[in-house]
């Protein structure tokens, strides 16, 4: 059926929060009352990136991107643009004025700046229907790979594409293959970490929800080049909607032939099952995942043996992130060549970062590597919000580190952020303003990290645990002299002799803040002060004399009668019974109460 | 999936069904859709666009509409836009005016010059 | 021999084997390397991170579980390797409930060892500590997970060795606790009560029930009778708890600490053996030439019997109906001897001392108290007993031999070899082969169903008569493998024994614990397996059947094996057990 025009509403899981479902209801009752339902067709894809701005609804062929659509939108939409063919300006994304609305976006920085090759279908295609996967060349690839070349090729232009892991440590993809290709077993298997779990991070759900095809396609590539007919996708139950995408695309593809027995005529055969995790954070640890699909307590096991050789029940196995995965067809259709032509020396292509914390676009956008932070934060981001200065950023998650101000400058890749003591980890991108307090930062992480330890090692088990407490102390004050030196003790020990990367990288947002940020952690320890003005129990509350005019409304306000005063004259309040809620600072009318630090 | 033919078959069946979400270097028909033009009889022009062009197999065109182009005692107008930004303005139009631009000028690049702005003022 | 590669350890050339660990590679150079968790065959996970080695790696690796390569690198003492154990061990101790001077493993805790070899002196980490229920609802085993350090010794014997899996690790993080399924009390679960966690636990988180108070009670009340009954493995262990080398032989000793105790008299447990052997064995023929329920599967085992209840409740008619020989012999106390000696049963208080914790369960069972009194009255361990030797004040190393009592304290060889894998198996051969053949053979001496081969097998021909197919199994899981084959009517057989401990008594549950240091290197069980022969050699009668004691009680009481009154004391039923009741208890 061809329609004269598409309507495409973000499916992603943030915008079906803020209601996109209802919002492709109503459009198709408006389409249905205005007699145009057979004209205008409404589809549901995955992520556009841009979160922040959601919903988001795309009207084609005009290319008309409207943002936060809200249900009272709809008809205006349907009115005057689908039935009328006036672009509703007010809700246009980018330059509102654009001569034509197609161009409005190229100068929006957030989409400018892109390079989409992992999320290149995402919020283009309707991830459920396989046929418009294929229209975008999917699984051409893989007809190119079965039908065209040895698995030999295939890892050598895998090698050659540069491509590194996606989900932590960044290990070459090509290599990985080899090994498992090397490794002798009558079964192997090709496993996909889809247990996205850093705070943050979504761009593998975003994959999943969006384009699920292309994880499948990868995933059978994979099998023709180690040798393994069987695939398992291991994805956290709390993503439903990915979930289910995923047994939508694996049930069309297995009826298309492109999963099961010969595919495209040859004597390959592949199938894929999903095993849905509980969401533990390391089971994103590859010997931990396949521990967990095999059905036992998701806990590491040591390497060697490294699962290329003995991995899912012993047998060869490799485990790719779903970002990973993406990429795979591109390269195959377009060339070792062209992907190594995209990034930096050592880091190839490009990289899906979450963008979050203090900016103005927080989203998903995928940048070639070698962008610098600067570009990443001002020209992608749009800046810090309420002109506040940037402090640092966090990347790579629990397992990440903070950089500073002053590196603002550094192009993001592999080797430069493992240099300044964080990691790409799988793509969280937090940035902080001065307003952060740095010890609090690292108290955030290192918390993660001590609820989702799985308690095998005792570095991680109970080394993270005292570090945690540490740091609680040193935030509310009761810091010691020493606590730094014991952090550093810990944090190297415990790097260095944990079981598996979680442990081993568990210390690296206390090293990276105190590497930059040591002067902070001596406020608070020597001065009781912190200097961000967040520690709660560093801080204090006082009444400028000046300013107060002896309303008495604060202490009437205070639930601990703290403050006490005579009206008409200045209040004042007790530090001792001050329990910091903050609440006298709400009712003050002259701004006459603010926190100390 | 027998074959890479199988899967080329599959792919420019479903090429056509989402050509029109990619609008770079293509040409545009645009149909004023403003009320006078719809009274004037504009969306079976516009379908017509839409039918013709999906029949003949055409993906480098894409139908889009727009409000009132001020001449409203032309209507149904439809602009032909190409990619290079040449402009043609067909006025007075049915259905079967459109067909005819449809295998004239955009198949076989002849403008349909009788149907044309200059020709009718 | 197997392909050598060459490594280098802190600078020494050592070769080993292919597939050998580097831990294993440094033992051969002579270098010692701490470990915790690490139990040889039974749980090499790497988790402890005790024996961390430097391989020239991002990160220091486990050497229990780091595979040899050739031209490997190895420094096993840097200061970075050092410094890492070190903070790992007051990790461990910093969340570990240090009352050593009160535990029942000070110095025998490895843990304890551990920090003196380290010198480890404060611990700098201090924080929260976990303070957990104690589990004592169990009759046999008591877990207390304040002491525990999560080295996952025991889950890994449970699971993988017996595969019984009644406890594994629950929550994670800071809040890993090894725990039964739901938090269930340890004796609501299909746990057997081996005590196998027991043996391998390295601190002193899983440890028996303590029957001492009733046992001192009862001996210090004039108004008792109180007996002891000693099983066979007891006497070749407990020489361990007084320094005394793997294997020595203490009977004499034994006898005279526990006559030094006050006990009114001291009987042999391998006497009720010889009595069970007469009664199984002639079960065993019973069914063998009436068509009854085959293969006959041994009963004495009562962990065996409480797994057999758990996951194979179809083979329950497979089991003998005879009671294991401690039960025997406490309804035989109760009834023959009482009689004889005058004394009313009531009065009679049955004490024995048994290799193992599921004994404490067994004597719970209602149905076994055939004289209308539990046939047992207390059962305790032999590193009980070895407590109440050393709280007595008795010298045990330097005690004189002494003799059981009459008149139930002579035993044949055939009761003393109960203590090991494949004893009652050859016990009973002793005597059936003499039976079925109607004559007393010479040739008594059944090596097939000896050693600690998981599965033995072994087809006895009858002089002039048939083939008598045998099997031996111990420990659970090959208790479980044989089963699946018999089930499966893969294999067939008359008669099978299972022990639910590997290596059979001697290495039983209620034994004396030897370190992950001993057991890595000795195999314990076979170690106190050639004492248990060595006693059967010296013994002039070696045929239960022979044992002029045990032809007296039936000449005197029980009229000949398998009758009424036999029937009445010395044998039992069993019933199915659901695995997770839904009622049940929790800590």
């Amino acid at each position: 059926m061809i329609y004269r025009s598409h309507v495409l509403v973000c499916g992603g899981t943030g915008c079906t929060s803020s209601k996109s479902m209802e919002i492709i209801k109503l459009m198709n009752e408006l389409l249905r009352e205005n007699n145009i339902e057979n004209e205008v067709k409404v589809i549901h894809t995955g992520c556009f990136g841009l979160c922040e701005k959601g919903p988001i609804v795309v009207v084609y062929p005009e290319g008309a991107t409207y943002s936060r659509v809200t249900l009272e939108d709809v008809k205006e939409i349907v009115e005057e643009h689908l039935v009328k063919g006036r672009i509703v300006k007010r809700l246009l994304l980018g330059d509102k004025d654009a001569e034509d609305v197609s161009k409005a976006l190229e100068e929006v920085g957030f989409f400018k700046h892109q390079v989409r090759i992992a999320l290149r279908n995402c919020g283009v295609i309707n991830p459920e229907n396989i046929e418009e996967y294929i229209a975008r060349d999917g699984y051409r690839a893989l007809g190119k790979v079965l039908t065209e070349m040895t698995p030999e090729q295939v890892i050598d232009v895998m090698k050659r594409s540069g491509l590194r892991g996606r989900g932590g440590a960044g290990f070459p993809t090509g290599l990985k293959w080899e090994f498992a290709a090397k490794a002798k077993g009558d079964q192997k298997y090709v496993c996909c970490n889809a247990d996205e779990g850093d705070p943050g991070a979504f761009m593998d759900r975003s994959i999943l929800e969006g384009d699920p095809h292309t994880v499948l396609e990868a995933m059978a590539i994979a099998g023709y080049a180690i040798g393994a007919n069987q695939g398992y996708i291991y994805v956290r139950a709390e993503y439903p909607i990915a979930v289910n995408r995923l047994r939508v695309a694996i049930d069309q593809a297995r009826e298309y032939g492109l999963l099961g027995k010969n595919i495209f005529g040859t004597d390959f055969s592949f199938d894929i099952d999903l095993r849905l995790g509980a969401g533990a954070f390391v089971c994103g640890e590859e010997t931990a995942l396949m521990t967990s699909i095999e059905g036992k307590r998701g806990e590491p096991r040591p390497r060697p043996p490294f699962p290329a050789n003995k991995g899912l029940w012993q047998k060869p196995t490799i485990l790719n992130n779903v970002e990973t995965y993406a990429n795979i067809p591109e390269i195959i259709l377009k060339g070792p060549e062209w992907f190594a032509s995209i990034g930096t020396e050592k880091s190839k292509g490009t990289k899906v970062f979450a963008v979050g914390g203090k900016i103005m676009n927080t989203g998903l956008v995928e940048i070639p590597m070698g962008t610098t932070i600067r570009q990443m934060i001002y020209d992608i981001g749009g800046g810090i919000p309420n002109g506040k200065k940037f402090k640092a950023v966090q990347t790579g998650g629990p397992s990440g580190g903070c950089i500073p101000a002053h590196l603002i400058d550094t192009p993001i890749d592999y080797d430069n952020l493992i240099a300044l003591g964080s990691m790409m980890g799988s793509g969280g991108f937090i940035v902080m303003d001065e307003d952060t307090c740095m010890v609090d930062i690292a108290k955030f992480f290192l918390g993660f990290t001590v609820d989702e330890s799985c308690g095998k090692c005792p570095p991680c088990r109970i080394g993270t645990k005292r570090m945690y407490e540490i740091l609680d102390r040193i935030t509310k004050g009761q810091g010691e002299d020493g606590d730094i030196e014991k952090l550093e003790l810990l944090a190297k020990n415990i790097s260095s002799s944990a079981l598996c990367g979680l442990g081993q990288t568990a210390p690296n947002p206390i090293l990276s803040t105190l590497r930059y940020f040591r002067d902070e952690y001596e406020a608070h320890i020597y001065e009781k002060r912190c200097p961000a003005g967040v520690c709660k129990e560093l801080l204090r509350y006082v009444i400028d004399e000046n300013k107060c005019k002896g309303c008495s409304l604060c202490a009437r306000k205070c639930p601990v009668n703290a403050i006490s005063g005579e009206v008409k004259k200045p209040y004042h309040i007790d530090a001792g019974k001050c329990i910091k809620c903050g609440a006298c600072i709400e009712s003050c009318k002259f701004g006459a109460i603010s926190k100390m630090a | 999936m027998k074959s890479l033919a199988e899967l080329e078959a599959i792919r420019e069946k479903a090429l056509k069904e989402i050509n029109l979400r990619d609008n770079t270097g293509k040409t545009r028909v645009v149909v004023g859709m403003a009320t006078c033009g719809i009274a004037a009889g504009a969306r079976p022009v516009m379908n017509a666009f839409v039918d013709e062009l999906n029949k003949r197999n055409v993906q480098n065109v894409n139908v889009t509409m727009t409000g009132c182009i001020g001449v409203c005692r032309l209507e149904p107008i439809a602009e032909v836009i190409t990619a290079d930004g040449v402009k043609t303005t067909y006025v007075k139009l049915d259905p079967e005016k459109a067909r005819k631009i449809v295998v004239e000028h955009l198949i076989n690049g002849r403008p349909v010059k009788e149907y044309t702005i200059s020709e009718a003022e | 021999m197997s392909e050598m590669v060459t490594l280098t350890i802190d600078g020494r050339e050592v070769k080993a084997p292919v597939g050998s660990t580097v831990l294993e590679a440094a033992r051969i150079a002579g270098i010692k390397i701490p470990t915790l968790c690490y139990l040889k065959d039974i749980n090499e996970i790497g988790a402890c991170r005790m024996c961390v080695v430097d391989v020239g790696a991002r990160s220091l690796q486990a050497a229990c579980v780091y595979p040899v390569s050739e031209g490997l690198k190895v420094v096993t003492n840097s200061p970075k390797v050092r410094e890492a154990r070190k903070v790992t061990l007051e990790l461990i101790l910093s969340n570990h409930d240090r009352k050593c001077l009160t535990c029942v493993r000070s110095e025998n805790c490895e843990l304890q060892k551990l920090a003196k070899e380290l010198n480890v002196g404060d611990i700098r980490f201090e924080g929260q500590n976990n303070h957990l229920p104690i589990d004592d609802l169990s009759p046999s085993i008591v877990r207390d997970p304040n002491k525990c350090v999560l080295c996952r010794r025991c889950v890994s014997v449970c699971k993988n060795i017996q595969t019984v899996a009644a406890i594994d690790a629950n929550e994670r993080g800071f809040d890993t606790v090894i725990a039964s399924p739901f938090n269930m009390a340890l004796n609501d679960t299909p746990c057997v009560n081996c005590g196998q966690c027991i043996n391998v636990c390295p601190v002193g988180a899983l440890r028996e029930k303590d029957n001492i108070d009733v046992v001192w009670d009862a001996l210090s009340n004039p108004d008792l009778h109180v007996v002891v009954q000693t099983a066979p493995a007891v006497r070749v262990a407990i020489g361990e708890e007084f320094g005394l080398p793997i294997g020595t032989r203490c009977t004499g000793k034994m006898v005279a600490a526990l006559k030094k105790l006050g006990f009114d008299k001291v009987f042999d447990t391998d006497t009720a053996a010889d009595l069970t052997i007469m009664e199984e064995g002639t079960e065993l023929i019973e069914r063998i030439k009436n068509g009854g329920k085959l293969p006959l599967i041994t009963s004495c085992s009562p962990g065996w019997i409480k797994f057999c209840e758990h996951n194979y409740p179809d083979l329950l008619d497979n089991l003998s109906s005879c009671k294991s020989p401690q039960n025997m012999f406490g309804a035989v106390l109760k009834s023959y001897y009482a009689k004889k000696m005058g004394i009313d049963p009531s009065k009679i208080f049955v004490v024995s001392v048994m290799p193992c914790t599921a004994k404490k369960f067994e004597i719970q069972r209602p149905e076994l108290a055939a004289t209308g009194y539990p046939d047992v009255d207390a059962c305790i361990t032999t590193r009980e007993l070895a407590r109440m030797i050393k709280e007595a004040g008795i010298d045990f190393n330097s005690l004189p031999d002494e003799n059981f009592d009459d008149p139930m304290g002579e035993a044949s060889g055939a009761g003393v070899i109960f203590g090991a894998t494949g004893g009652v198996m050859e016990a009973a051969l002793r005597t059936v082969v003499d039976i079925l053949s109607g004559k007393d053979n010479d040739n008594i001496e059944y090596k097939e169903v000896r050693g600690v081969e998981g599965i033995k097998v072994a087809e006895v021909q009858v002089p002039g008569g048939m083939t008598i197919r045998a099997a031996v199994a111990h420990g659970l899981g090959n208790a479980r493998k044989l089963l699946e084959q018999v089930r499966n009517g893969e294999e067939q057989y008359h008669f099978i024994e299972i022990m639910a401990c590997p290596g059979g008594c001697v290495n039983g549950g209620g034994q004396p614990i030897q370190p992950a240091s001993v057991r890595n290197t000795v195999d314990i069980r076979a170690e106190r397996a050639k004492a248990i022969y060595s006693e059967d050699e010296a013994l002039t009668i070696r045929k239960s059947h022979k044992n002029p004691r045990v032809m007296k009680i039936y000449e005197e009481y029980l009229e000949k094996p398998g009758s009424h009154k036999a029937h009445e004391l010395l044998h039992t039923h069993y019933h199915s057990r659901e695995n997770y009741p839904d009622e049940c208890s929790r800590i």
